[in-house]
């Protein structure tokens, strides 16, 4: 069993809470996590400033050089994480046994997170349309056109409350010390491995442990003093935490993203030509992902999509997590998934929906104390059906017959929207639609990111403000 | 071997504070059972009349006070009423503080609504009577009369503090929840009684909680702000504050926005806190010490001691509580006054085992007011007797689990 001190501007802090984190079928414990209070949280956000100090000391272009470093010790290299000495297979084999995962998800994420730190020049020239970081780090400069441009950081550590169940968000955060800003973490309760990795990843690539907090923990407590007392965070949380923290500047928000994948008119009678996209976006990670597509819009042939999708999606079974083959992940909380399918069936009884998976066997797997999700597909003949944009945390996806004319005001908020669709003022309207955040024109699966794109806002956005900043010239003569 | 005596029980701290041989120490700490095993008969005596006087004293006590309430000419309307309900007579047969298990469990929807009065006793009709309440952020609160028991119990606790951290005289301020509430006058009370005045901050914990329900997590903090900034006002004005009562919430943050300030609550001339509630951990008072007040009691000069208890039972006060055992909190009830059990969370009617789990059982045996094995809201560990107070104890006070992810604990 593996110990996690807190670790407090980069010093372990053993607590006198200490909370266990247990194997998701077998109860045993994994790992020992060491729990602070919100005070600490609050009082050491007063030193915030000495972790920005240090990494300014530190070139951009040297810290670029560390963060692929590090990048590729997290994906390599045995790393001294917590009171262990941690290989990458112990990392995989530790994320799954606490969150349910299949390994071969584990892994997955591992080298996603390594791929983005790997290429954090590109990311970063991408988030900033190429700006010179050292105007970041001076705060302003020339960029060769003659003009004094310059940019205030928000923040001296950015705060992040992280998910408890999805090892795929780690890369929004990890740009951060690039930018010569600290992070104040607070690891999910299940998921502190990847924080914990990157951590020690980041530390043995040369960047300064000061520049980090990780502050397991009470959920509430710990992210609400992490809220309040960083100037920039970001919390990763459901429906209700997106309504919450909606419009607040300091807060950037990551809840889930009910992606979608629109038919054109003109493009639809080719539906079939993208079965294995849709496939993929909807199975892609477990079906737990804000950008796995959760709705389907086409003009007709709806219920014939629906059909396909649930002859490759609904005799998928599960399978042990360490079997290379496994693509469905345990829902580890008692009850959740029960609550989560009743909700689903309370959806499929309505007279518009249809279940078109039903014939494929019972979708909920009990294998205490956990259980299991298996795909569902519902057909909605209507887009008047309530439930049409519904997303939940398994593979479970609405195909929903609705004219094109009424699909962008029906489908409502969307992260990813996938439009297969040539007809240019089609793709103009959806360009223009202010309810889609990221769209891929063509038959790009929901789940593909670009990372050279920004993420539910641009994080140079959110960390850096533009501002005006003039210079007397000194051999210049004032009247 | 008397009553009580079946099991291991005797708190290390006991142990210790006897004069024993180290050999005898040793035995008493390895073996964990009763010390009368190795025929030291000194501390053998001690304990067991300390344990057994604390028993007596609660079984005549119990007999004394149910007899109160039942009877026609002294009880009041809602036992009277209630006893026609039950399958005994409280009058005959309530003679020991075991006997109170022929009650069924206290539920607390029955302090919930009036009429108010059917609460006091016709034996304290001539009385002026407060009501305090609890809960209440939605729906009706439950209700509890008072006379002198908020008085008394403070009193009593009074006796527990050290007099060098809150020395006679000396004046209070009070940072917690007002209104309805009975802490206000509490902690009022206890100022006086130590000859000392009280400033209070308002605070309205049923609007703290709808905040927090309704996500306004920003009106939060500025409310916590604002009460934090009248308390700066208080202990900036002159008025030689050395005392306080603080819920953990608050007093975290005066101590954070004094630092902000530069300045701390030791140079703001607090020696004395005392506080209370589930948010009083070991951890948090570790912190607390080690980083807001700058040292133990001997380096910082500031001595917290916490306290558990709420409107309808006493106030229970906490044995040591420092460094040398991580901090561990374990409260004692007032007894014969109130009684605190911890039992088995399926059968309420049995003990948990020394050191196990279970859920925390309240019992108030006063003049004033009557309540029967009421099952709290939090559960912890069972303790044994200590040498200040020689009867069970709780530790580890925490949510009780089946109900913690619905309870907003520590709002204040």
């Amino acid at each position: 069993m593996i110990t996690l001190p807190a670790i407090r501007w980069g010093e372990p802090y053993e607590s006198l809470e200490v909370d266990s984190i247990n194997h998701f079928h077998t109860g045993e414990p994994v790992a020992r996590l060491h729990a602070v209070g919100a005070g600490i949280v609050r009082r050491d956000a007063k030193k915030a400033g000495h972790a920005r100090k240090l990494l300014q000391e530190i070139s951009p272009a040297d810290l670029i050089a560390r963060c692929k470093a590090a990048g590729a010790l997290l994906e390599s290299s045995s790393l001294s994480v917590g009171d262990s000495c941690q290989s990458p297979d112990a990392f995989i084999a530790q994320q799954s046994a606490t969150t349910g995962m299949p390994t071969s998800m584990c892994r997955a994420n591992l080298a996603k997170n390594a791929y983005v730190l790997q290429n954090i020049d590109k990311i970063i020239s991408c988030l900033t349309r190429g700006l010179d970081l050292n105007i970041l780090s001076l705060g302003y400069g020339d960029e060769g056109r003659g003009v004094t441009v310059s940019y205030q950081s928000q923040c001296d550590a950015l705060g992040a409350v992280l998910p408890n169940n999805s090892p795929g968000v780690h890369t929004l955060w990890l740009p951060v010390i690039a930018l010569q800003i600290g992070l104040v973490l607070k690891p999910g309760s299940s998921e502190p491995w990847t924080p914990y990795r990157v951590f020690a990843a980041m530390v043995e690539a040369g960047i300064p442990k000061e520049a980090f907090c990780l502050y397991p923990g009470s959920g509430a407590d710990i992210g609400s003093a992490i809220l309040s007392s960083c100037n920039r965070s970001m919390i990763f949380g459901g429906p209700q935490t997106t309504e919450q923290y909606s419009g607040n500047p300091r807060v950037q928000v990551h809840g889930p993203g009910n992606s979608k994948i629109v038919f054109g008119d003109d493009c639809v009678d080719n539906w079939e030509r993208h079965t294995d996209m849709m496939v993929d976006s909807v199975f892609r990670n477990g079906g737990r992902s804000c950008v796995n597509c959760s709705s389907i819009y086409a003009s007709r042939h709806a219920k014939e999509i629906a059909m396909a999708l649930a002859e490759q999606l609904g005799p998928i079974e599960v399978l042990p997590p360490d079997d290379p083959d496994a693509g469905l992940a345990a829902l580890t909380t008692a009850g959740a998934a029960e609550a989560i399918y009743s909700v689903v069936e309370r959806d499929a009884k309505h007279p518009l929906v249809t279940d078109m998976t039903q014939a494929y066997g019972a979708r909920l797997v009990s294998a205490p104390p956990v259980a299991y999700l298996r795909p569902v597909v519902l057909h909605h003949a209507s887009q008047e059906s309530a439930s049409r944009n519904n997303e939940y945390m398994f593979p479970m996806v609405n195909v929903v017959e609705c004219p094109q004319e009424d699909m962008l005001p029906t489908m409502e908020s969307t992260l990813v929207c996938t439009a297969v669709t040539e007809d240019k003022q089609f793709q103009r309207q959806l360009i223009a639609a202010k309810n889609i955040d990221r769209l891929n024109l063509g038959p790009i699966p929901t789940p593909q990111l670009d990372w050279l794109q920004p993420h539910e806002g641009n994080l140079i956005e959110f960390l850096y403000r533009s501002r005006a900043l003039q210079i007397q010239n000194t051999n210049s003569h004032p009247d | 071997m008397p009553a009580g005596f079946d099991e291991p029980w005797v708190h290390a701290s006991l142990v210790h504070s006897l004069t024993l041989p180290t050999e005898c120490r040793h035995r008493a700490r390895t073996i964990a059972g009763p010390l009368f095993l190795f025929g030291c008969v000194t501390v053998t005596d001690v304990v067991h009349h300390a344990f057994d006087s604390a028993r007596q004293q609660l079984d005549a006590h119990t007999a004394e006070v149910v007899a109160w309430h039942f009877h026609e000419s002294t009880g009041c309307p809602f036992w009277l009423e209630k006893r026609s309900e039950l399958n005994f007579d409280p009058l005959t047969e309530v003679q020991c503080y075991d006997d109170l298990k022929k009650f069924p469990l206290f539920e607390d929807q029955w302090l919930r609504g009036g009429p108010v009065r059917r609460w006091v006793p016709r034996g304290l009709a001539d009385k002026r009577v407060y009501v305090f309440e609890t809960g209440g952020t939605t729906g009706i609160p439950k209700s509890r009369i008072a006379i002198d028991d908020f008085r008394t119990d403070y009193s009593l606790f009074s006796d527990t503090l050290p007099a060098d951290y809150f020395p006679v005289g000396a004046n209070w301020l009070m940072l917690g929840p007002s209104g309805p509430r009975r802490l206000r006058l509490a902690v009022e009370h206890l100022a006086q009684h130590r000859e000392g005045i009280c400033f209070c901050i308002d605070l309205d914990p049923r609007w703290v909680i709808k905040l927090i329900k309704k996500g306004w997590m920003e009106h939060l903090e500025e409310y916590k702000k604002h009460c934090i900034d009248q308390a700066i006002t208080v202990l900036s004005a002159g008025h030689d504050v050395k005392c306080m009562f603080g819920t953990p919430k608050l007093i975290e943050s005066l101590c954070l926005e004094l630092e902000q300030r530069g300045t701390s609550i030791g140079e703001m001339g607090i020696t004395g806190i005392f506080s209370g509630g589930t948010e009083f951990t070991p951890q948090w008072t570790r912190f607390c010490v080690e980083e807001l007040f700058g040292g133990p009691p001997e380096e910082s000069g500031i001595f917290m001691t916490p306290t558990y208890g709420n409107t309808l039972m006493g106030l229970a006060a906490s044995g040591p509580c420092n460094a040398a055992n991580d901090y561990k909190i374990t409260y004692y009830a007032p007894q014969p006054r109130a009684v605190v059990e911890v039992v088995d969370f399926a059968d309420p009617s049995q003990l948990a085992g020394y050191g196990e789990t279970g859920r925390a059982k309240l019992t108030t045996l006063t003049q004033e007011f009557f309540v029967p094995g009421f099952l709290e809201r939090d559960e912890g560990e069972r303790e044994g007797p200590c040498e200040k107070f020689p009867w069970d104890g709780i530790s580890g006070v925490r949510p009780f689990h089946e109900l913690s992810e619905a309870t907003i604990v520590g709002v204040y």
